[in-house]
């Protein structure tokens, strides 16, 4: 502690800054700045699932068949493409949902997420319930929660009727932030 | 100075390592430190180090794309030389390290060893665990098949119970809206550069603390630990009282090391690779997902939590478990080190280790999940059905059509989200079984719609039948009350 005054002082002395240090300094700087510079596109490279529009989103749309594959009072098993997809993606772009036609054009589409933690629900037509494998989620057949841990009923997809076609909207993995219809981002991400 | 001697030479002129090894290899360590409870540190290093080379020969042959994935494995299991050996000496590898690391954890946890001055040591091992956690989970996303799909499905539907912030780390997960390509290229990236790299580089940190601090030395029940007197105190037992690393520290450390690579390759010879099991298509939704082993405790976690706590508990738990590891050190940096006289850190130790044990245990049942085909698997047994009225054989039959069986199990057979119903008549009187079959309640879904009356009068009087060994039925107790009233009138009145 005595001695602090005195290499104070004699730093106050040798107070002159050196030309090595000013250039050492900018040296730094210069790399800092650098380093801001290339971060910047690495960090919206990153974010890109986030920033990206989802391109195709004039897809979204997809046909599950025409109406007549799914008889009145009956829910089934449907499958469709993923409306945004690439060539890699494998059999992960092929999605199931299940499909209740309730009378007419009366559709309920669920998708095949369990509300819980996202497993793949069954349906059992005899006591018109979906069940979950995972956790025990238990479903009534409009999709409202029957018992187990589900927080909520199963999610359901936006659909149209279109020249006697079955249309959902579609795209995205239903969570408890997100639905299963890739909507238009009118302000940001929607989920 | 033999030609060997002169090449060596050559090398030290330039590296001038020498000093750095020697110095390393035979620092001293105290004497009682020299035990075989030290081992499983160097234990992990040497898996890791055998998961870095068998991954590398992995990823000769594995296609990182969610279209190829899958077969790519398939090639390695059956066509590449060997190919399903390094698979599963990679997969039991991974076992082993988790196994290891956690046992690492708990020795150094018992023996006090995350005291002053191995504060820092402990908080980088804390690191080390929760990479080598990432590793196991990245690394069963990487075997890209069913349980993988559904699996990056689970995170995403937990990450998706983030306030605010939810939708947008469900897309940063899974690198788009949806399980696609894009997700596995990013767990592959996780599982092969980043959290390899990372744990290179905690390793090393890690290591190097162990070599400038000292190995932790053997806890002496009423030696406690102070900051201001602590680092003489070892330096006196080291260098009074120590023994160099090597050779008297090291042999066990090999031999224990050779012992745990061997079992791998001998897991790896006799159980085979992990899978993979089925195509990841979702469409095929008779699946039953589980993930590996040592995240089963958590899957029957989160069965078993009541609904409400589940969001909570997913999103505060991790940070105050992984809080309180870090801050460990700050809450006991000094005292006794001997577990002899940490009964409460003993204890914690313990009942941590039973829940995880029942957890995994009941995982491996999932007791709380319907079993899918109850229904159309075992039949009734005949001894519930002999001698019974034809009504009471029709309500079997609905028992059955109507899946109560994926729940409930009869003569031992079906599922055991429910309780078993083989004596069900004599808990339950005829309108209660009515009543939970119709409005449902206690965790089990409403009938009332899905069954026609004469369904339900079917299915209760058959349930009403299963009261093995002539047991009496259930009696409403407030009924027979009534009836008693109606017939002499209490005795109060009388008087």
């Amino acid at each position: 502690m005595s001695q602090e005054p005195v290499t104070a002082k004699e730093a106050d002395d040798k107070a002159e800054i050196s030309r090595r240090d000013v250039f050492a300094k900018i040296g730094l700087l210069l790399n800092g700045l650098a380093v801001v510079v290339l971060a910047t596109p690495v960090i919206g490279y990153l974010l890109s699932p986030i920033l990206r529009g989802d391109r195709g989103q004039y897809k979204r749309w997809v046909s599950l068949g025409e109406l007549d594959e799914f008889p009145e009072g009956q829910t089934r098993l449907a499958k469709f493409q993923n409306p945004i997809s690439n060539s890699w993606d494998g059999d992960t772009d092929h999605i199931p949902c299940w499909v209740r036609r309730i009378q007419g054009e009366q559709f309920q589409v669920f998708a095949i997420n369990c509300a819980h933690l996202g497993c793949p629900v069954r349906w059992f037509a005899q006591s018109g319930l979906f069940m979950c494998p995972c956790h025990g989620g238990v479903y009534y057949q409009d999709g409202s929660r029957a018992s187990g841990p589900p927080p909520r009923g199963l999610f359901q997809y936006e659909y149209k009727v279109e020249n006697g076609h079955l249309l959902i909207e579609a795209g995205q993995l239903p969570t408890l932030s997100t639905t299963a219809s890739l909507k238009k981002r009118e302000n940001g991400c929607q989920g | 100075m033999s030609r060997l001697e002169k090449i060596g030479n050559w090398f030290e002129q330039r590296l001038q390592l020498g000093e750095v090894i020697r110095e390393s290899v035979a620092h001293p360590v105290p004497r009682k430190s020299a035990s075989w409870w030290y081992v499983f540190g160097s234990a992990a290093l040497t898996i890791f180090i055998l998961q870095v080379f068998t991954g590398i020969m992995l990823a000769l042959i594995y296609v990182p794309s969610a279209g190829e994935a899958w077969n790519s494995l398939q090639y390695l299991n059956h066509d590449v030389t060997l190919g399903w050996f390094l698979r599963s000496v990679h997969g039991w590898g991974s076992n082993f390290m988790v196994a290891v690391v956690l046992i690492h954890m708990c020795q150094v946890f018992l023996f006090g060893a995350y005291k002053f001055p191995r504060e820092l040591t402990w908080i980088v091992g804390v690191f080390l665990l929760l990479m080598t956690l990432g590793m196991a989970f990245t690394g069963q996303v990487l075997r890209f098949d069913q349980d993988a799909y559904w699996g990056i499905g689970i995170g995403a539907a937990i990450t998706g119970r983030v306030p605010v912030l939810g939708p947008y780390l469900v897309r940063m997960l899974l690198g788009g809206p949806i399980i696609a390509g894009d997700t596995l290229s990013r767990f592959f990236a996780l599982h092969v550069f980043v959290i390899p790299g990372l744990l290179i580089g905690f390793v090393s940190l890690h290591l190097l603390m162990v070599l400038k601090l000292g190995i932790n030395e053997w806890p002496m029940p009423g030696r406690i630990i102070r900051r201001s007197t602590y680092l003489k105190e070892y330096a006196e037992l080291t260098h009074k009282n120590g023994v160099p690393f090597m050779p008297a520290a090291i042999w066990k450390d090999m031999f224990f090391s050779a012992a745990i690579i061997v079992s791998v390759m001998l897991c790896a010879a006799f159980f085979g690779p992990f899978g993979p099991s089925g195509i990841p298509d979702p469409t095929i939704v008779q699946t039953v997902p589980k993930p590996d082993f040592f995240f089963l405790w958590l899957y029957a976690l989160l069965a078993l939590l009541p609904p409400e706590m589940e969001t909570p508990f997913l999103l505060i738990a991790p940070v105050i478990v992984i809080g309180f590891l870090i801050l460990l050190p700050f809450m006991s940096g000094e005292g006794e080190k001997s577990w002899k006289r940490r009964p409460v850190a003993v204890l914690t130790l313990l009942l941590i280790a039973v829940a995880l044990g029942t957890f995994t245990r009941l995982a491996t049942y999932s007791p709380w999940s319907p079993v899918m085909n109850g229904w159309s698997g075992d039949p009734v047994p005949v001894s519930m059905l002999n001698g019974r009225s034809p009504l009471e054989r029709q309500g079997a039959l609905v028992f059955q059509v109507k899946q109560c069986r994926n729940c409930h199990s009869i003569g031992g057979s079906g599922g055991k989200r429910g309780p078993a119903l083989d004596k069900v008549a004599t808990k339950l009187t005829r309108d209660q079984l009515v009543r939970q079959v119709i409005q449902g309640g206690g965790n089990m879904p409403a009938y009332g719609k899905n069954l026609t009356p004469p369904e339900v009068t079917a299915l209760v009087s058959f349930l009403e039948t299963l009261r093995p060994g002539g047991q009496p039925p259930a009696r409403d107790a407030s009924q027979a009350l009534i009836t008693q009233e109606e017939q002499s009138p209490p005795a109060a009145n009388s008087r």
